[in-house]
């Protein structure tokens, strides 16, 4: 693999990652995130939404007249986004309990589209999928640290496994303000480690 | 290539073909996944039922539906190899969450004691009112409603008068957990073959 595609693929997991460094997607960001698995699921599940949508959107440009493309897009991802909730729902009922609403709502997750309207629109399929890949990937690394960090200090596990006892856990890690806090402390970590290298 | 121009034959051809694809392969993941949804759907309500109900040789797969005016319960009766009645499992439910509506499996011997308990759905917040998933069945102090039948013990929250102790800071979650419970033993008494089950009443 040459040096261009490398850094599409770097472009999402470090220079533009959507959590990080775009802060975009926050709803499933902050909701989804009160344990690693459930945060890395829900990851998973837009990185295959926004790898099919890029590639997708990436073979159909042409096709596509400007004037309709918006809804064009939306119809794609849709797609991808009602697939994935299907086949969770089959094979994986658990998990698509515990991530309940947040699977439909990747339709209007805003980094899928942005991706489809920002990179794929303008691309080759091989490397909008690279792109979709590198995003997803970023997304899913963001929300798996954001979820390891909450479950850790609010619940006293990691990926269930006990490391202290519940009650010293910080419940406020578990709730709403303890995904902010967290959230606000990673990605002031996460700059300041990209200034330095 | 260059790009379609922008109109309006190009944008219905393209806009309804694209949505006539997902169409078709939105159909086709269905009729795949359909199965499967099913089968998973119908396991777990299958497992709450035989995690709750005392030792049984097979139960009634067909539920009977009590409506109690505001939604409907329904009840599993079991049985033992001779075909006498053991207990029974109740599917029950209260919209008074914290975050809206929970809903329980419930399981009662003959005599009409708790024998445990499921909870099949709740959105409560995790660390506080999720904690019903374990905390009526734990042994601490006042915490466990196991064993303890709603003709004689007064199951609800020590706060109103009741003998459980309810989830630290998740008062309102204990309270719509004791509710339906209790609606659940209700069902239960309008069809168990338990002669002393007394009409409690639903508070």
């Amino acid at each position: 693999m040459n040096n261009s595609k490398l850094k599409i693929i770097l472009n999402g997991l470090v220079t533009e990652n959507p959590t990080f460094v775009l802060i975009l997607g926050m709803c499933p960001t902050l909701a989804t995130t009160s344990s690693a698995i459930n945060g890395m699921s829900m990851g998973l599940a837009t990185l295959f939404v926004l790898v099919g949508s890029n590639m997708a959107i990436a073979l159909l440009k042409n096709v596509i007249p400007d004037k309709v493309r918006i809804p064009a897009y939306v119809v794609v991802i849709a797609t991808f986004v009602s697939i994935v909730e299907m086949t969770m729902q089959a094979y994986l009922p658990a998990l698509y309990e515990s991530l309940g609403i947040f699977i439909p709502l990747i339709v209007v997750n805003c980094i899928v589209l942005g991706r489809a309207e920002a990179f794929a629109a303008k691309n080759t399929v091989f490397d909008s999928f690279l792109d979709g890949l590198g995003i997803g990937l970023g997304f899913t690394f963001a929300l798996t640290l954001l979820g390891a960090i909450r479950e850790l200090l609010g619940t006293g596990k990691t990926l269930g496994m006990i490391v202290f006892p519940e009650h010293y856990g910080m419940l406020i890690f578990v709730l709403a303000p303890g995904a902010f806090i967290a959230l606000g402390y990673l990605i002031a970590a996460f700059n300041r480690l990209k200034k330095t290298n | 290539m260059k790009k379609l121009e922008s109109n309006f034959k190009n944008m219905v051809l393209v806009l309804s073909s694209i949505t006539l694809f997902a169409a078709l392969a939105l159909g086709s993941v269905y009729t795949l996944t359909k199965d499967p949804i099913a089968v998973s759907k119908m396991a777990k309500q299958q497992n709450a039922i035989k995690d709750v109900l005392p030792p049984f040789d097979h139960f009634d797969l067909k539920a009977i539906e009590v409506n109690d005016g505001v939604e409907i319960l329904k009840v599993y009766k079991a049985y033992d190899k001779r075909n006498v009645f053991v207990g029974a499992a109740v599917e029950s439910s209260s919209n008074n969450g914290f975050s809206g509506k929970i809903s329980l499996m419930v399981g009662f011997d003959k005599a009409g004691a708790i024998v445990n308990y499921s909870v099949l759905e709740q959105k409560e917040t995790p660390g506080l009112g999720a904690k019903m998933l374990n905390w009526f069945k734990t042994n601490n102090k006042n915490q466990s409603i196991l064993g303890k039948n709603p003709a004689t013990a007064n199951l609800s929250v020590s706060k109103d008068g009741g003998e459980i102790d309810a989830i630290t800071a998740a008062t309102i979650s204990s309270r719509a957990f004791l509710f339906a419970v209790r609606n659940a033993y209700a069902a239960y008494c309008q069809n168990s073959d338990n002669q002393r089950c007394d009409s409690i009443k639903v508070k």
